[in-house]
């Protein structure tokens, strides 16, 4: 492992190691954040997983009853049908956080029901029950999205962590362990080094006396 | 504030939806879907739904979408059934964060629990 490019002094070796401890700290700290992360992810990834099976049953139901029932009656007559819908959807979004990232909340907030947007002549009853049928699986499609971006948006906070702890695990803290290593020895050597000169300079000085 | 709910399609699969108070968008290639998602993105939609077909055609603009809250752009089967487009995403996104997918073999395995 490369160490790093610092000069080899006291006062780089004091600062290198107020560095790995912070690093080590953090390290710790961000594999917890990780390993809670993953663990929420889990719980909401099955149940998206459900979610979403519900969903397409019964989505796709109710667009295969619809086509039935648009096959009965004039094309025409429906587009008019559904030209105007006589309800509207209001969704309210809020932030929720989850191990700190922000993910989105949507609930319908207001849904106002007037039933069918056509008179009962025009349409047949087969029409009805689809709108009935898509009025139920509207909440829960709108739950299917926020559980799946919600999803989305964990599983990329958790990759974005991963590597994080990573470039910690196995560059930041290595690297300043062998560089810290490095100095002290470095440090060690001088120190060894000037001992033995100034040995070296007093037996000189004594010689020269005798 | 987003507040508004989409749906992009095929006119003729999606229109009963138009009953129950959601905003449909026809589209019925991969042109239309892109440039429509383009425009919606910039308006108050909490949600988009888009139909599984159009969806896996442009994976780069879903991809995209990934990165921002909101709108959440969610693929749904049309009519002709569920094409695996949707639970697929939902692997992806097991295998990026734990790295094998554990889910749905698990799940296979300890059905009765």
């Amino acid at each position: 492992m490369a160490r790093l490019n610092v000069n080899p002094t006291r006062m780089e070796l004091k600062r290198l190691k107020g560095r790995l401890k912070t690093a080590t700290r953090g390290y710790q700290l961000l594999k917890d954040k990780t390993d809670e992360m993953v663990r929420r992810f889990i719980i909401i990834a099955r149940k998206n997983k459900q979610l979403r099976q519900e969903v397409e049953s019964q989505l796709v139901g109710a667009l295969q009853n619809f086509a039935l029932a648009k096959s009965l009656t004039d094309s025409v007559k429906v587009e008019e049908a559904f030209l105007m819908p006589s309800q509207s959807v209001q969704l309210q979004c809020k932030k929720a956080v989850i191990m700190n990232v922000p993910v989105p909340d949507i609930t319908i907030s207001q849904q106002k029901n007037a039933g069918l947007p056509y008179s009962f002549l025009s349409m047949t009853a087969d029409m009805d029950s689809v709108v009935f049928a898509m009025n139920q699986l509207l909440e829960k499609m709108i739950e299917l999205a926020t559980v799946e971006k919600t999803c989305n948006m964990l599983a990329d906070e958790i990759e974005k962590n991963k590597r994080r702890v990573n470039a910690l695990e196995n560059i930041m803290i290595p690297q300043m362990q062998e560089t810290i290593k490095y100095i002290s020895m470095k440090l060690d050597e001088d120190e060894r080094a000037s001992t033995v000169r100034l040995m070296k300079v007093k037996s000189i000085i004594q010689k020269e006396r005798n | 504030m987003y507040n508004r709910v989409g749906v992009i399609g095929n006119i003729n699969s999606i229109m009963a939806l138009k009953a129950v108070g959601v905003e449909v968008f026809n589209a019925t290639n991969a042109d239309q879907a892109r440039e429509l998602i383009k425009k919606l993105s910039g308006q108050s939609f909490a949600v988009l739904f888009i139909e599984e077909t159009l969806a896996e055609q442009i994976p780069e603009v879903l991809q995209k979408a990934k990165t921002k809250p909101y709108p959440a752009i969610v693929p749904i089967p049309s009519a002709k059934g569920a094409t695996g487009f949707g639970m697929q995403g939902i692997k992806n996104d097991v295998e990026k964060a734990i790295g094998t997918d554990i889910l749905f073999n698990k799940e296979e395995t300890t059905n009765g629990r």
